[in-house]
Formats: C-alpha cells, sequence, structure tokens
C-alpha cells in the first residue's frame, strides 16, 4: 500500500513539474549552441571537442572581451551523437536565437540543412556533413571549409601517388576503403569511384555497422585481398578497433591512413606500440605549442576556469574544435565590419562565414601561426580553399609528415556541383546568382 | 471534497441496448473526458505550444504512441514476443519515401496507408515462423527480421534512390494545400497530421480488440491449445496479428520521417527502437490502447524532463554529469514501477478509476 502511495506521489510529481520554458538570453550577447557528446559511445571523441569550443569561446571573453566588445554566451546540451536527442537539443537551444551552430555529427547535420534557411541559423559543418552544401549557390545557409570529404580522399588518393612516385603509377594499385556504414562514412566513396576509375588503381569498398565494434570479417577479407593501401572512415570506437586489427594481422601500419576524424589520440593509444607508424589525414596541426595554448593555459587554466585537463590542449580534436571556434568567432568578427559591433541576427552572421578571409597575418596575430592554412570562403565556394596534410603517429605523439596537399579540385567541383544540384532538388531550393550578393 | 463523489458516479446511467453497453467508454463521464481530450488535442497546441514543444515533444510522442500501439496488438493482445519493430517501422518509411519519388502526384495519406501495407505484407513473412515458435525464440526469430532488413535498406542503393550518402529526405508534400512534410511544412501542420493519424488508428484498434479478431488474439495469447480446440485458427489469428501489428509500425515509421525527422538514415530504426517500443509496451500496459499512450509519453517524455529539471530548480550541473544522473534516475524509475506495478501504467489508472466510482465508501 505504501509502495502504491510512493508510486502514485512520483507520477503525480512528475506530472506537477511539467517541464519548464528555457530562459531568453541575455540582451547584448551573442549566443552559441553547443551540441556535445560527453558520454555515450562517441564519448572519447565528443569531450575534446567539446572542450575545445568551450575553452575558445571563454579565452574570447576572458582575453579580449568579447567580440569587439559583444560577449559571446554559450550553453551545452548533451545529444551522445544520437540524431533525435540533438534535434531535441537545437530546438531547446533554438528558443535563445542562435546564430550559428556546429552540430558534430553528420546525421544531425543532416537535419539541420533544411531547417537553416527557416530558423536563419548558420550551419557550420567543419570537414563532414554534407560534401554538396559546399556549393554555396544552392545551400546559402551551409558551410563546411576549410574542406569536405569528397576533397580530402582525393586529397589522400594524391598522397598514395606520391608516396608510390607519380599518379601513373597508381594504376594496378589496390586501395580499401573500410567506412563506417553511415551517411558519413559513406561519403568518400563516390570519389574515391571517379578516381578509381581514372587512374586504374582497385578499390574495395568495406562497411563496418556502427558502432565498429566487431570488425573481424573486415580485416579477414583485408588478409585475403592484401591492398597496398587503406584508407579508414571512421568514428569513436570502430577506430580504436580498426587500429588495432591492422596491427593485428600484421598489416603495414604507414600504408593505412586515417581520414580526419579517424586520427586523434584515443584512437591509437589503446593499441601501444603496434600503432606506431599509423597515419591519418589532417587540416590543423596537432600538438600544444601554438601562443593560442600559451594564452588558454593563462588566462583560463591557471584561473581555474579551463573545461577539462590541463593534459587534453594541443590534441587532434581539441585543436580542431579550437580551430573551429576562431572560425566562427572570426567569421561574426567579419560580420560586424558590416553591420557593426552589436548582437547580430543569423542573416548577417551569415553575411560573414561568406566574406570570410584569414589571412596568415591574421594567423599570426591570433596565435594560430601553423595551425592552420590561410583561408577564404566565396559566395558559390563553401569549402573555401583548404589544403590537407598527413600526419603519423610515433607512439607518444602525432607528427606531420607530408607537405600541405592539395585536393584534385577539377575532379572533385564538378562532382560536387552535381550532387548539389541533386541534393538542392530534394529541398526545393533554387539557385542563386553569386554575381548579385553583396 | 464532497463533490468529487458527484463527478464520477455512474448511478442513474441505465443501459437500455446492447449497443449502449458495448459502447467503448460505457461511463458517461468517460466518453465526455475523451471527447474532450481530443478537441483540446487537436485545438490547443498547434494555437499555443512554442516549436520545441511541437518538433521535439508532442511529434515524436504520437508518432511513438502509433507504433506502440501497433507492438501491443501483437505483443500485448496476442502474446507474440517481437523485437522487429525498428524493422517493419523502416520497411514503412522506405516504402514511402519510393512511393512518394515515384508518384508524386499521390496523396501522402495514400501513401503513408499504403506504406503501411507494405510493411504488414513483409510482417507477416516475418510472422510465418510464429506458428512453431513460440516465447523467447520468436523475438529471436523476429530480431533476425530487425537485422535483415536493416542490412538490405543499408546495402541496396535503389531503396534510397542511390543518394550517395545513404538517407533518405522527405519531399515537399501538400495537403488540402498545407505544405505537411518537407523542411518547409510547420511543425503545427505535422503536429495535427501525426495526431489525426494516431486518433484514427487509436480507434480501429480499439475496436479491432473488442471485438471477434481481439478476442481470438488474447484467446491465443491466454492458451493457444485451448484456443485451436474452441475453433481458433492459429496460424491465421497469429498471421493476422503480425500484418496488423507491421501495418501500425510501418504507418508509424513513415510518419518518423516524413513528419518528425526529415531525413533519415538506417540508424534512425535500429535495434534500439524495438527496445525503445518494446519498453513503453511493457512499461504503459501489455493488452491495453491506453497503456500504449502512457507508455511512449512516459519513455519519451521522462528523460527529457529529467535533462530539463536540474536547469529548472536552479542546479548548474556539467551536462555529462546531468546525462549520467538521467540515465541514472530513468532506470530506477522504470525498475521502481514494474516492482510496483507489473501490469504497467494502464493498470494503475484502472485502479485509480475503481477507487474514484467507490469513494468514498471504500472496501
Amino acid at each position: 500500500m505504501t509502495l502504491r502511495v510512493l508510486l502514485v506521489g512520483t507520477l503525480a510529481l512528475i506530472l506537477a513539474g511539467g517541464l519548464p520554458l528555457t530562459k531568453a538570453q541575455a540582451a547584448g550577447e551573442i549566443f552559441i549552441p553547443l551540441l556535445v557528446y560527453r558520454t555515450g559511445p562517441y564519448a572519447p571523441n565528443g569531450i575534446p571537442i567539446a572542450n575545445g569550443a568551450a575553452d575558445y569561446f571563454t579565452l574570447v571573453n576572458e582575453r579580449d572581451g568579447g567580440i569587439n566588445g559583444v560577449k559571446i554566451t554559450f550553453e551545452e546540451c548533451e545529444d551522445q551523437y544520437d540524431t533525435k536527442q540533438g534535434v531535441e537539443c537545437y530546438e531547446r537551444l533554438k528558443a535563445k536565437s542562435p546564430v550559428l551552430v556546429n552540430p558534430y555529427s553528420t546525421g544531425i547535420t543532416y537535419q539541420l540543412i533544411p531547417r537553416a534557411p527557416v530558423d536563419k541559423v548558420v550551419v557550420h559543418s567543419m570537414g563532414y556533413g554534407m560534401t554538396a552544401s559546399a556549393d554555396g549557390r544552392w545551400f546559402p545557409w551551409v558551410f563546411n571549409f576549410p574542406m569536405t570529404y569528397w576533397s580530402q580522399a582525393s586529397a589522400f588518393v594524391k598522397y598514395v601517388a606520391l608516396q608510390e612516385g607519380g599518379m601513373d603509377k597508381l594504376k594496378g594499385k589496390k586501395i580499401a576503403h573500410i567506412y563506417h556504414n553511415s551517411p558519413y562514412g559513406k561519403e568518400a566513396n563516390p570519389t574515391l569511384e571517379e578516381l578509381a576509375r581514372r587512374h586504374a588503381f582497385e578499390l574495395t569498398l568495406l562497411a563496418v555497422d556502427h558502432p565498429g565494434q566487431e570488425q573481424k570479417a573486415t580485416w579477414l577479407q583485408i588478409r585475403r585481398l592484401n591492398p597496398d593501401w587503406i584508407y579508414i572512415s571512421g568514428w569513436g570506437v570502430m577506430n580504436q578497433v580498426a587500429v588495432k586489427e591492422a596491427a593485428a594481422i600484421g598489416f603495414k601500419m604507414d600504408r593505412v591512413v586515417g581520414n580526419w576524424w579517424t586520427g586523434t589520440e584515443v584512437d591509437v593509444i589503446p593499441a601501444g606500440d603496434a600503432a606506431k607508424g599509423y597515419k591519418s589525414m589532417n587540416f590543423n596541426a596537432p600538438g600544444a605549442g601554438f601562443k593560442v595554448h600559451q594564452d588558454i593555459n593563462k588566462f583560463l587554466y591557471d584561473k581555474g576556469k579551463g573545461a577539462g585537463r590541463r593534459d587534453g590542449i594541443g590534441e587532434v580534436l581539441y585543436n580542431r574544435m579550437v580551430v573551429n571556434a576562431m572560425l566562427n568567432v572570426e567569421a561574426i568578427r567579419t560580420a560586424m565590419t558590416k553591420y557593426g559591433n552589436k548582437p547580430l541576427t543569423g542573416e548577417q552572421v551569415r553575411w560573414g562565414f561568406e566574406n570570410l578571409d584569414i589571412t596568415e597575418k591574421r594567423l599570426e596575430e591570433l596565435g594560430m601561426k601553423g595551425m592552420m592554412r590561410p583561408l577564404r570562403v566565396t559566395c558559390d565556394n563553401h569549402e573555401g580553399n583548404g589544403l590537407a596534410f598527413v600526419q603519423q603517429w610515433d607512439g607518444k605523439k602525432w607528427n606531420i609528415v607530408s607537405d600541405w596537399i592539395e585536393p584534385i579540385r577539377d575532379v572533385v567541383r564538378p562532382k560536387l556541383e552535381a550532387a548539389a544540384v541533386d541534393e538542392a532538388k530534394k529541398l526545393n531550393y533554387t539557385m542563386r546568382d553569386c554575381a548579385k550578393e553583396k | 471534497m464532497g463533490r468529487l463523489e458527484v463527478i464520477y458516479r455512474e448511478a442513474g446511467q441505465f443501459k437500455a441496448t446492447y449497443a449502449s453497453d458495448q459502447a467503448i467508454f460505457p461511463i458517461v463521464q468517460d466518453r465526455v473526458v475523451v471527447v474532450a481530450i481530443a478537441v483540446v488535442a487537436f485545438v490547443v497546441p498547434p494555437l499555443v505550444a512554442g516549436e520545441y514543444w511541437l518538433q521535439a515533444i508532442l511529434i515524436p510522442f504520437l508518432i511513438y504512441t502509433l507504433a506502440a500501439i501497433g507492438l501491443n496488438l501483437l505483443t500485448g493482445y496476442a502474446g507474440q514476443l517481437s523485437l522487429g519493430t525498428g524493422g517493419f517501422m523502416a520497411v514503412g518509411a522506405y516504402s514511402a519515401f519510393k512511393l512518394t519519388t515515384a508518384f508524386p502526384q499521390l496523396s501522402i495519406v495514400v501513401v503513408f496507408l499504403l506504406s503501411g501495407l507494405v510493411a504488414a505484407v513483409i510482417g507477416l513473412g516475418f510472422g510465418i515462423p510464429s506458428l512453431r515458435i513460440k516465447g523467447f525464440y520468436l523475438a529471436v526469430a523476429t530480431l533476425a527480421a530487425q537485422f535483415f532488413l536493416i542490412w538490405l535498406f543499408n546495402k541496396v542503393a535503389w531503396f534510397t534512390n542511390y543518394a550517395s550518402s545513404g538517407t533518405i529526405t522527405a519531399p515537399h508534400r501538400t495537403l488540402l494545400g498545407v505544405t505537411v512534410t518537407g523542411p518547409n511544412a510547420s511543425a503545427a501542420a505535422r503536429y495535427v497530421m501525426a495526431l489525426a493519424f494516431v486518433a484514427v488508428f487509436a480507434l480501429v484498434a480499439k475496436n479491432l480488440v473488442r471485438g471477434r479478431i481481439g478476442r481470438s488474439w488474447m484467446a491465443i495469447r491466454d492458451r493457444d491449445i485451448a484456443a485451436e480446440i474452441i475453433g481458433v485458427r492459429p496460424l491465421r489469428t497469429k498471421l493476422l496479428a503480425f500484418g496488423i501489428s507491421s501495418f501500425y509500425c510501418g504507418v508509424a515509421g513513415a510518419e518518423l520521417v516524413f513528419l518528425y525527422l526529415g531525413s533519415a538514415e538506417t540508424l534512425a530504426f535500429d535495434i534500439n527502437q524495438s527496445f525503445l517500443v518494446l519498453f513503453m509496451v511493457i512499461i504503459g500496459g501489455l493488452g491495453s490502447i491506453l497503456g500504449s499512450w502512457l507508455g511512449a509519453a512516459f519513455i519519451l517524455m521522462l528523460p527529457i524532463l529529467l535533462t530539463n529539471l536540474p536547469h529548472a530548480v536552479g542546479l548548474t550541473m556539467s551536462v555529462a554529469l546531468q546525462k549520467q544522473i538521467e540515465l541514472m534516475v530513468f532506470g530506477g524509475l522504470i525498475l521502481f514501477f514494474l516492482i510496483v506495478e507489473p501490469h504497467g501504467l494502464a493498470r494503475l489508472w484502472q485502479i485509480g478509476k475503481e477507487k474514484l466510482r467507490l469513494w468514498p465508501f471504500p472496501h
């Protein structure tokens, strides 16, 4: 009887509690929602990303007093890398009138792309999301600079060619692509297939199902196939398992190249020494040796305001998010040159994204010289002119082992434009004329 | 306080015809309340609720309720344990996508119904083993359906119209001049559409289970041999349950993509969906249509409430800690409910109702 009373009481409490309404943002500030995953199967990747964002935005507030005097407010929402929870988070934080969002999940990005023009919120999917959205004529609200998956895949093929001694040496080589069986993992396939046709290398596509814990069958096929190169598009636990499996079958580690989401510290450390020599693509330099890191230490961690642990500073994904946050801030700053130093609307910030021009000089001022390449975004090219490099794990840290590689743009761009037409058609979009944009 | 007994008292309500005796809600007050709720549900939220409420809470609630009713018909009424719900929902979603892209002129309502039929046919196919296997073994057999169907949609690019990413996107469709699917559809329009579907199908389900079909399902559930002896044909009855249940799940799956998510990959229909819907049915009450509503509300809304609660009372904590507390409390509450009321929330409601009828003279 008492138990039942307790039960009814609990129910009543739940009903009485109701759902609280989110409070409106403070006036005079710019709000940025952060969709994070600090828990769940993808948490090892999600935590450094979340810390990087929180640290950089706090740094801008603490060191510079905001963007040209306008403070940034941000709020995290935990989505566990789950699309439905991500949508719930986005809808909840939308009440605070955000100007931009970094979904950090291809699944959630696909959800937000159709909403962006309706809600007037810029979607910045940095190096992920829908490749076709790089065509700014069709997707004015979506940005994926500094690079897309397709550009990345072409840069990987170019790297292989460099190692083999020229594009003509690709002929007859066997390349295997092991990918997460999701929209994200599949993104690189069309480009790899196209390049395989052009350069006559043998491409094998091997899918690994979510979450990627089980890959025995895949690596059995690799053993039978004995490819010259392996390219991996993984995420979360799939990466660790792939690196371990590659080591277990005795594959030459310096011929296994992950994409830029398959090459962070947590991916290689579990495999121990066996991971030595493993490579991955990247577009932001790893390590904590940049001036921005000194600032983060000085203004945040020395004062106990850091989001994570001090030794997490400089991890690959931490640096990626710092670069991402910097690009967000600089885009807002660019918008302020036109609209004034005040809290901006999503439409104004969108203009800032589209006219973003990060020069070498600006990078130096920001304390990020060498951490990324200068970048220029235009109305029709939302991918920018980014380059990638290859980094290698030496058992303790990542080292850059290649020059900056230019993607094969004359292959990627026409395919991208064709895909943009297809994707835009699904959404009933019309193409805008970039010559008319100011 | 003395007024309450007057509000819920059925004295004086005489049933003069068989029809009135067999009504869905024989008590006048129940009828009034249900009609009032329906009217309020159709009118109030689209007018007053914000987009967050509609998009993040109410629309998924309605869609999962439909799926839960579907599974409840199969598991709760016919006693056939199924873990294939996610797979059948995927069949509905992908059929709807294929149908509406192939025949853009077709009304979206027809598309939903047809995709439900496709799911029903697939469900019938996977229901055949139920004649020979029972209980947990059947659950494992339906699990095969779940994995096979997801694998199929992931593997065969035809289902996604050869989209390079493998996602399906709900195109722009209108109903009576109002945009109901696609990115430009307002949350209110999608809400009303989802509500209309679930209201009609809940009514259909309620009538199904009260009639001959429902009775034969329950006979099979309670003792299949006895049912066979009194003339219930097991194969036909079980297959019918699989078919109708899959129809419901298929429509729910189509709605999930077209009215809620807008675009989806197969991951949206993975095994977790099957468990989620099964939990809704168990928590809400096996063999109860009302239970499907309550279960869906409990499983979907409680986590959101728990996430918002610390913030609302002014507690600041890291989102990770908040999520972990949410998971623990949620798990604890499920355990608690199952121990205290193994027959689900619907049973709790029923007890409350009986108490009210006797009040103020309980015995």
